[in-house]
């Protein structure tokens, strides 16, 4: 659906995407992830054809976005960035005007606004004026403007950007149902949402594509490097020379916990699980074992680590 | 053309539906009915006159006030409200032509400019009924001003449609236009104060002589060689907008 091959995007003087390629292939829900100022708007843009890229090539559903933009942008919905409307029209209003705009027949228009309507939920603030709704309404009116004239390609760009809980939880609900008819492509900065929605990941920093794979095979490329919590009631000096005799320990770290408890954190050696050995020790030396947890690197993990120093500049 | 009929009927909601658009209908009434009372103060008193009262009306000052104020306001929310407001972008990545947004933009803003004149119709009518003269309300004359109306409003429109295209700002964009409109304004002052004379450059100077063809508009006169002028220089501005819309692609 999405074929990107060695997108670049120059602005005076500043490159905002350096040299990408990736696809989407048809019904995927793939989530563009990254911190604010990776090149994910701009990628978007120039995906929509609202931008040209500077070199590169991209094609959807099999047309160039630059010389059949026409067709393109007949293709897909697009939601910008903090989803613009016009506050003076009102809801209906407003999705009708969309419809009609994007070649929809007066009937087929007004069936399509009803259904889009039903979908995200506006049936009740149809007359509504846009400026006066709430920031979640106003996200699905937006939502449902992409919708409207049913595209192969739906765009959103942080669909869920200052939403409350609830509001995001329905929202990324409505997004996943999207999933097979339509080809979905989000941007997002908050991980767990495209842990969530997307059936793949690509991780953007700096302009650049630092991976891209299926959230389980991204948490699987970090899996070797788990982490072993331990809480042990036992002198610290007793426990550092356990850990440093047992096999497969490639680092400890030993800190005083509550009531006596030594809090120790351990890294297996490749892969190895010191669950158990952990188990046998403490029965043989007679310590009392509060706790004992394997912790994964969630995506979380990967994610700080990729995009680690844009951490203080951003917000 | 259904998208342009789409583009066109929010455009015209936009002026109609939002209390801008009532606020300058009732200024330029302010206006134009200040210039008829300063006419009529004038006219009262003095020897009678062979010239029609639009004629006279056109010269007072409120006249060219409107039109080089009014042209600007109406026409700087165009593109530049859209641009900084993000619109622009959900507009454009419909399957929209740049020429269909032009296009709509323009007739709408020139379709509300009309609008704005017809307050002034009831003035002549005021002449009319206490002068008994029915020659006040002439339709060659009232037509030929409102097609003087019609031609430098869509210049003067299509100059701030530009300004609007080439700026994120509405106020730059109004100042943008209000500077060109002036411009243009202070050329046909020029042509009036130098005499015609066969030189090519005087030829060319009497073509922007605003005040003269209006004064032909006012009187009635339609000069096929003002209609050209006006037509193609409010093209020639809406192909200059047409080609900064565009130049988001090439840039």
């Amino acid at each position: 659906m999405i074929e990107v091959s060695n997108l670049t995007k120059r602005y005076a003087g500043r490159t905002a995407v350096s040299d990408i390629s990736f696809h989407v292939a048809r019904g995927e829900i793939v989530g563009l992830l990254g911190p604010n100022g990776a090149g994910k708007s701009t990628t978007m843009r120039i995906l929509s054809s609202y931008l040209p890229a500077t070199s590169g090539t991209v094609r959807v559903a099999g047309f160039d976005v630059f010389y059949d933009s026409v067709e393109v942008r007949r293709r897909i919905g697009f939601m910008p960035e903090n989803n613009p409307l016009y506050p003076e029209m009102r809801v209906r209003e407003y999705l009708k005007y969309r419809a009609r705009l994007k070649g929809l027949g007066w009937r087929r228009s007004r069936e399509r606004v009803d259904t889009v309507m039903e979908q995200c939920g506006l049936t009740d603030v149809g007359r509504r004026i846009i400026g006066q709704l709430s920031k979640g309404y106003r996200q699905r009116v937006g939502l449902a403007d992409a919708l409207v004239h049913e595209p192969e390609l739906i765009i959103l760009d942080e669909p869920t950007i200052g939403l409350d809980p609830n509001q995001i939880r329905s929202v990324r609900q409505l997004i996943k149902s999207l999933a097979g008819k339509h080809t979905v492509l989000i941007s997002t900065h908050i991980l767990p949402e495209a842990e969530m929605m997307c059936s793949r990941m690509v991780i953007m920093f700096d302009g650049k594509i630092l991976a891209a794979d299926t959230p389980e095979n991204l948490q699987k490329l970090m899996q070797g490097s788990s982490q072993i919590v331990a809480e042990i009631d036992a002198p610290p000096d007793d426990l550092r020379a356990a850990w440093a005799k047992m096999p497969g320990v490639e680092q400890f770290d030993v800190s005083a916990g509550a009531d006596n408890f030594q809090r120790c954190a351990l890294t297996p050696r490749d892969g190895h699980d010191l669950r158990l050995a952990i188990f046998v020790l403490a029965r043989e030396r007679g310590w009392t074992l509060r706790e004992l947890t394997r912790r994964r690197h969630s995506l979380e993990d990967i994610y700080v680590q990729v995009t680690k120093p844009n951490d203080e500049d951003e917000n | 053309m259904q998208i342009f009929g789409t583009l066109l009927r929010r455009e015209l909601a936009a002026f109609f539906l939002s209390i801008t658009g009532y606020v300058i209908i009732a200024s330029v009434t302010l206006l134009t009915s200040l210039g008829f009372v300063v006419l009529i103060a004038g006219l009262v008193g003095s020897d009678p006159t062979i010239a029609p009262v639009t004629e006279i009306f056109y010269s007072t000052f409120s006249f060219w006030l409107v039109v080089l104020l009014v042209a600007p306001v109406i026409t700087m929310r165009l593109f530049a409200l859209e641009k900084s407001s993000g619109t622009f972008e959900t507009l454009m990545t419909t399957q929209v032509g740049d020429l269909q947004v032009v296009a709509a933009k323009f007739t709408a803003a020139i379709i509300f400019y009309m609008v704005t004149w017809l307050p002034m119709l009831v003035c002549l009518f005021i002449v009319r009924h206490f002068t008994n003269q029915p020659g006040a309300l002439d339709a060659g004359t009232v037509g030929g001003m409102y097609l003087g109306i019609f031609l430098t409003g869509g210049l003067f429109l299509s100059l701030g449609c530009f300004a609007s295209a080439i700026s994120r700002s509405q106020m730059a964009a109004a100042m943008i236009s209000f500077v060109l409109g002036v411009s243009l304004f202070s050329l046909g002052y020029l042509a009036r104060q130098i005499p015609v004379t066969a030189q090519w450059q005087s030829r060319v100077l009497s073509y922007f002589s605003l005040f003269d063809q209006m004064d032909d508009f006012a009187r009635g006169v339609v000069d096929t060689r003002t209609v050209v002028f006006y037509a193609g220089a409010t093209f020639f501005f809406l192909f200059l907008t047409l080609r900064a819309v565009e130049s988001r692609r090439w840039k």
